[in-house]
Formats: structure tokens, sequence, C-alpha cells
């Protein structure tokens, strides 16, 4: 057992750029993508044939063949055959929490260096037989005799025909997650125009981020596809305004196609290691990851909404840690929904809730919006959503390293099913 | 790229037809490949005057294997094989009446030269002498050999190599090059030695081993062939090239086990950034291969000033830049390191609707003559390399006239490809090319053009 833990160090990180649902990578595998994403840090840091202690990553969205996805990528890639790899899944969380699980057995001395990762395409989407039709098949494979297996096959009937299509709605309550985010934002009172302000400047962010080169050693171009398809540099106030609100209800609904991100496809993979391998491998510290934290709120029946877990992890991560919340230089919260950062950011600055839910005595307070998703975040971006933990681990690491030693950055994420994965970054 | 016109002509029903009708008959070149002995057969060395290398080439020559045989006599007759190789040291001219020794040695020689044989002129610069009759004869060299590059056949080539009183030492890494498959479209050329401190013998297979090499513009055509054989001489190559070229670039540094460096070497802080990363990464870097190019073809009074700046940034202000901040930044290029720029054809001979890109490729030569007497005082070396017609996806998309007839004008009746440039640079990569500096090197099948 290592006698004491240290903290992992991130190296540094690769993702393909993000591409629209059924845009540049429409008949790009998981697979394909997570292994392109794995080649391009191979060759970033040279690691060709090497082994990596292990490799972590996931997808939200799985093919049943699939189930050793990270594995498969693996030894299609070009690191060694010789490295482990396991999938993991927490839905929007996954990317993120692959990180930290890598982190944590560098942390523990079971690894000197790890890849985590996710990948995830809404184009290539596993379809489903249809429910009774997988029944009436199972039926007919079990069949012992002939006139037992006609019989099956008579049961078929062509409404069975239609798919099962893969749908971005919670199981349990059958709404849309734009549809619990509408009523969060609507309970948040979150209006139309700061959230699109949020969309813009993340546009606008991205696209200077680009222009700068910052994001030249974070991003391998894919099929042609040189930045992420959904950024728009030219976004607008004024043309975001234009745009009909798709999730919510009435003259109230506030949430359009620009200011929620868009189904997307991509990957991403960030490099982890213990000082010593870095320094070994004449290889940079960008950062530390410091500390995680998870938590989920009942969203069924505890009137919480689906995506606001995050704002009850990060008072008990801040508390671990001895911070406040104004102790950060950066915040990178994912962008699932314009109305989400805003209403996550609003809650932290409510005494109510903050006493009531959170149990503090005090009002987290709020954060300075200019050190806020600085190099654009999801809206911009696009949510492929097992790659975006990746994307946004390497951008902080790198935007904290830029700005020097002793830097701080709390990462915040939500996730389907109620939860969310926050942790802190150091430079 | 499969030359079709080459394989068609080296047909049985070929081979009839284009003698028959007097057409191009391209040979298919010897290129080297690792392993390979130096030459495929025997070497024969003569001398026109009382010279003082041919002691040292035979021992040269003798050492990597080959074996020497005596002069073919003037009616033909010789010991053995075909040659291979034939070498003149004419270090020993004093006059053009000596001349007529080196007609008499390569004669019958010539008559018994191999496909793919080489020619290889050891001689003495004109300059270094005070005798106009002997200055003459040295001289007149150059119209023998680039003469007699024309005259050969079979994917033979011949060469020049003036060697200065004092820097017989250099002569050997040249001399390997000129004989080996490496220089198999070096043709009718004159190189100069100098005098130079030169390292212990390198492992001839891995002559790069522990060598660090950056490469720009890697990401295909040239640039990637300049990493593959880079990293086959042994080098870890660090390829650079602009961030939307990063798939290719990727997957050629994954190829030769490299490392892929995203740049847009015409940025502001290019030079510094890739300086402090060959520090931090690689502790300095000890080849640096300035490959990449632009073309944006116009005549020039119709050429709007982007395309002209364009050309004028990638082609030589960054490699300038580049060279200086290595310069400029501690550690970063070691005392022997070895930079070698990419020139062109164009850059020599100029070339319609490129004033921009022969301008940029004409000061790289510029550049590179001003900066090697600085270079050599450190133990470093600074090159140009500059390509003909280069069969690349750039010229497969030439129309197929324009095409076939550029392939044709050169003496070797073909077109280069791109492992021959990149074999010609991880030649004057290596730690033996010491003596190699300021140089330009064309690699075109002896050009019709600017030649």
């Amino acid at each position: 057992m290592a006698p004491q833990t240290r903290k992992a160090a991130i190296v540094g990180g690769n993702r393909i750029p993000f591409a629209r649902s059924n845009g540049a990578y429409a008949r790009a595998s998981n697979q394909d993508m997570l292994t392109a994403t794995l080649d391009g840090l191979v060759a970033r840091f040279g690691l060709q044939g090497q082994q990596v202690g292990e490799v972590v990553a996931g997808a939200v969205l799985k093919h049943a063949r699939d189930f050793n996805l990270t594995r498969e990528s693996v030894l299609g890639s070009r690191l060694s055959a010789a490295t482990p790899a396991y999938d993991v899944q927490q839905a929007c969380g996954t990317g993120l929490e692959a990180a930290v699980l890598v982190a944590n057995k560098i942390a523990l001395g079971q690894l000197e260096s790890g890849i985590a990762g996710g990948v995830d395409t809404t184009s290539d989407a596993p379809m489903a037989l249809n429910e009774d039709m997988r029944r009436a098949l199972l039926a007919v494979n079990s069949a012992k005799t002939l006139q037992q297996r006609l019989k099956a096959l008579a049961g078929i009937r062509p409404g069975q025909l239609v798919p099962e299509i893969p749908r971005n709605a919670e199981p349990r309550t059958g709404l849309a997650m734009g549809d619990h985010a509408a009523i969060t934002a609507a309970e948040w009172e979150i209006g139309r125009e700061e959230q699109d302000e949020l969309t813009v400047r993340s546009h606008q962010n991205l696209a200077a981020a680009y222009d700068r080169g910052f994001f030249d050693d974070l991003v391998t171009p894919f099929l042609g596809l040189t930045r992420d398809q959904n950024l728009r540099p030219d976004s607008s106030l004024e043309k975001l305004a234009k745009l009909k609100p798709v999730f919510g209800q009435g003259a109230d609904a506030t949430m359009t196609a620009g200011n929620s991100t868009p189904l997307t496809d991509g990957a991403s993979a960030v490099l982890l290691a213990s000082d010593e391998w870095a320094a070994e491998h004449d290889l940079p510290v960008l950062a530390h990851l410091v500390d995680a934290q998870t938590a989920a709120v009942d969203y069924v029946h505890g009137g919480e909404g689906l995506l606001m877990a995050p704002a009850y992890a990060v008072p008990v991560l801040l508390a671990r840690n001895g911070l406040t919340l104004q102790d950060f230089d950066f915040y990178e919260v994912h962008e699932a929904f314009a109305s989400t950062v805003l209403a996550t950011m609003k809650a932290w600055e409510d005494p109510a809730f903050c006493k009531d839910k959170l149990g503090l005595d005090a009002p987290l307070g709020s954060i300075d919006r200019a050190k806020l998703n600085v190099h654009g975040s999801s809206l911009a971006a696009g949510h492929p959503f097992a790659a975006t933990g990746g994307r946004i681990v390497a951008t902080l690491a790198k935007t904290l390293h830029e700005a020097g030693p002793g830097k701080r950055g709390l990462i915040s994420i939500c996730a389907a099913g109620g939860q969310g994965v926050v942790a802190i970054l150091e430079s | 790229m499969s030359d079709w016109y080459r394989d068609f002509a080296n047909s049985g029903l070929g081979t009839t037809i284009t003698k028959q009708l007097g057409l191009p008959r391209p040979a298919e070149l010897r290129r080297y490949e690792p392993g390979q002995p130096l030459l495929p057969g025997p070497a024969v060395v003569g001398s026109a005057g009382e010279g003082r290398l041919r002691e040292e080439v035979t021992g040269l020559l003798r050492d990597a294997g080959v074996t020497v045989v005596s002069p073919v006599a003037a009616d033909g007759s010789a010991d053995g094989e075909k040659l291979a190789a034939v070498l003149l040291d004419a270090t020993g001219l004093t006059g053009p009446a000596d001349l007529a020794a080196a007609h008499d040695f390569l004669a019958p020689a010539l008559k018994r030269l191999r496909p793919s044989g080489r020619v290889l002129v050891l001689a003495d610069p004109p300059a270094e002498t005070s005798s106009p009759a002997q200055a003459a004869a040295r001289q007149a060299l150059e119209g023998l050999v680039r003469s007699l590059a024309k005259e050969l056949r079979s994917g033979s080539t011949a060469n020049l190599v003036h060697v200065p009183f004092g820097a017989e030492g250099s002569l050997a890494s040249p001399l390997r090059f000129f004989l080996s498959g490496r220089s198999a479209y070096v043709d009718g050329q004159v190189l100069a030695v100098t005098a130079a401190e030169l390292p212990d013998a390198a492992d001839a297979e891995q002559p790069l081993a522990g060598k660090v090499a950056v490469v720009t513009g890697a990401a295909r055509g040239i640039g990637a062939a300049i990493a593959r054989v880079l990293a086959r001489d042994g080098a870890h190559v660090v390829a650079v090239d602009v961030p939307a070229a990063g798939e290719q670039l990727a997957q050629v540094a994954n190829e030769v086990g490299g490392t892929a460096v995203a740049l847009d070497i015409t940025g502001d802080d290019a030079g510094p950034r890739l300086a402090a990363q060959l520090v931090a990464r690689h502790g300095g870097v000890d080849v640096v291969v300035h490959n990449a190019g632009i073309t944006r073809d116009k005549l020039l009074v119709n050429m709007d000033a982007a395309r002209w700046n364009s050309v004028m940034a990638v082609n030589l202000q960054a490699q300038l830049d580049l060279t200086q901040a290595l310069l400029a930044t501690d550690g970063a290029l070691k005392p022997d390191a070895r930079v070698i720029c990419v020139s062109s054809q164009s850059g020599i001979a100029g070339n319609r609707g490129q004033t921009n890109y022969a301008a940029s490729k004409a000061g790289v030569i510029g550049m590179v003559r001003s900066w090697a007497p600085e270079f050599a005082e450190r133990g470093a070396t600074i090159n140009a390399v500059a390509p003909g017609f280069i069969v690349t996806e750039m010229t497969a998309k030439m129309p197929l006239g324009t095409r076939e007839v550029g392939s044709r004008l050169n003496s070797l009746q073909q077109g280069g490809l791109p492992v021959d440039v990149a074999e010609t640079i991880a030649w004057l990569a290596q730690p033996g090319s010491a003596g190699v500096n300021g140089q330009v090197v064309r690699v075109c099948g002896q050009s019709l053009l600017g030649a």
C-alpha cells in the first residue's frame, strides 16, 4: 500500500472537433472516434507502442457490440496492446468520472499513468428491435419443433417492424431533458435574454480560443472537420432572439435551439500521470486533479430539478477542501442548457436554497462571470455526452497552466438521472 | 504513384516501340533500402594527373565492402563483372592537357557501366589556384561531368565533388551518398566540401540514432517522406504542420513513432513556442528540416498582395524566424545541428506564374549561404535542397500532357519521388556530413530548367 496519496497530474488532452448530429461524423462509430482520439493523443505525446497504466472511457449511447468499447479502441490504436482498459458510464458525467477514477488510482499509487476519455454519437446511434418483435423472435428462437416455430412466426405483426429509437428522455418521467430544464428555468425565473447572452459569450470565447491557437494542442481534426461544427463565431443576441422556444410551455418558454446544446458526435481523452511519470517522459504537467465529488437529487418525487445535482455537490467539495466558491480563478460549468448554468449560479446565491436545501448558514454567493467558461463551453462546442468531461478537464488544465502556477479551477457537470460530478483542478 | 510510361518503356513491347520511335526510355532507378550494399557491383578508380585522393577513395570503398578493380583498358577488356561505379580523381590536373587522361580513363570504363551506375569526379575548386591554366582545367570538369550526365542512360548519374586541400576527410559522406541509391535522382551536380571536425563513424544503418529531428510541413507529400526516412535512419521525428492538417499529421507521427506538433509556423510566437517545446520535451533538436511550403500561382501582373505575402510568409520568412528563434533559445539547437532548407528548382530557374514562389525559394538559397559561416563556427551546417519535378499529390492534379512533358525534361527522363528528396535531406542531416555546408543540392535528375 502506498503510505500516502499524491495528486494526479494532467499532462494534456486530445479531442476531435465535435460534429452536429448527422453531420461530419454521421458514418463514424463510437469506436472509430475514440480510436482516432486516442491516436491523436499518442501522436501528441509520442506514446506509440507504449503501455499506459489504464485507459478508462465510456459512451452514453452504446451498441450492444460495444460492450468492451474502450479496450477495443485501445487495441485499434497505436498504444501497446498490453494496455488494460475498462468502460464506465455516468451519463453526461462519464468523461469527468473517468478522469476521477484514473486520478484516484494514480493518487493511491496503483497507476503511474492513465488515459480518461469519452465518446458519443447521436448519428450512429443504436436502434433496438421493437419490444414486441424482440419477444416474438425470442419465442421463435426457443421453439423446438417446426410447428412451434411456425406458430411463433405467425404471431409477428407489421407494427412490430417499427424499431425502438433511443430518445433523449428520462425513463422515469418520460420528459426530455430540455423539458426538465425548462421546469427548473421557470422555477428560478431565468430570463430568455440572459440565456442568450450566455450563449453568445460561449460562441465568442470558443471562437477566440481557436483563433489564437489555444486548441492547437488540444484538438486533432477528424474526417475533414477542423473546428467544432456547432461553433457560430458570428452568433449575436439579435440572431438568437429570432429563434422560437423549443422547450417549456406558453409565453414563459425561454429555451431555444440556440441556448440549448444540440445533439452532437465526438470524443475526447485526457492523459493523467504521476509527476514522476511525467518527468521521466519529459512531458509537461498542466495541472493536478485535487479532489472531486458527486451528488444526486430526487427529481422524480423530491421536487428538485433534474440538472441541479452539481449545486449540491459543490458545497460538499468546498467544505472538504476548506474553500469558498470565490476561491477560484476559473469556473467550468457545463452548458447543457444556458438556463442550467444560470439556475445553478442563482441557487448558490439564494439564501433560502443554500439554507434549506444545502444546510448552509450563508449562501455560497456569486461567481465572477469573467472567470466562467473563458474558452467557451458546450453551447458553442456541442455536447457529445460522454466526451464533454474530457473536453473540460483538458481545457481547464491548459487554462490554469497558461495563467501560471497556483491557479485553481472548478468543474461542474450535470448529468441525466439527476446526477452531478464536480472537481477541483490546480496548476 | 506509378510512372505508367516508365513501366511501359521497360516492358517487352514497350522496349521495341520506344527504341524504334526514339522515345525517352526512363529506367527504374536504383533506390536505397536498409541493408543494401553501397554498390551492387565493383568500382574502378582512375586519375587524371598526379592526384592526392586515389588512395583515400580506394580505402573508403574497400571499407564499405566495395570491390575495387583495375582500370579498364582502352579496348574495353577488363577483369570480371560490369562496373557499378567509375570514380575519377582529378585533383592532379595542372592544365588542359591533363584532361586527355580523364577522357582516356572514362571512355572505356563507361562502356562497361551497369544500369543505375555512378560516375563521380573529384577535383579541386577552380577558384583555389592562381594558375589560369589550372583553373581552366578544373572548370572544364564541370562541362565534362554535366555533359556526361546527359549522355548516360539506364538510370546512371554523374556528379562532381570539389575537395579543397585539407578537406579530404570531409569526402567520405558525400562519396557514400553519391554512390548509393540515396542519390538516385541527384544528377549532374557540383558539390563542394569544406574542412570540418568529423565525428566518429556512426552506425551506417542508423546514422541518425539518438537524434531529434523537426520537420515542418510533415503531414503529407515530401514532408511525410522526409519524416519516414529520418525515422528509418534512427531519428525521433517531431512532425510539424498547420492545425488544419492535424489528422494526417498524427497519422504520420504515429507511423514513424514521432511526435505531432500542430502549429502555424507563420504565427507571431511560432518560433519561441516550438523552441520551448523542443527544449522541454526533447532536450533540444539536432536536425531541422524547413520543408513547409505553399504555392499561390498567378502571373505577376494579376497577383494580389495576399498571394504574394502568404507565399513569402510560409516559404521564406518562417524559415528565417524559426531558425532565428532556435538560435536564440538556450539549448534549443544542438551545437552540431544540421539545418536543411527546402528550396526549389523554380528558385534557380524561375517559372512562369511563380514570381512569388520562385522569389521565396531563391531567398532560401541566399539565407543558407549567408548563415553557413556562422553555422560552421559552431560545428553545425545549413544547406538547401532544391527539388525538381517530384511526383506528389500536387503533380497528380496537373493535366496529363503538362505532367508527362514536365516529368521527362531531365537526364533521367522521369519525375523524382518524394523519397529522393528525403534521402538527400537525411544524408545532409548525418553527423558525418559536417563538411557539407552552405550548399544547394538539386534533386532534379539534372533538369533542363536552370541547369
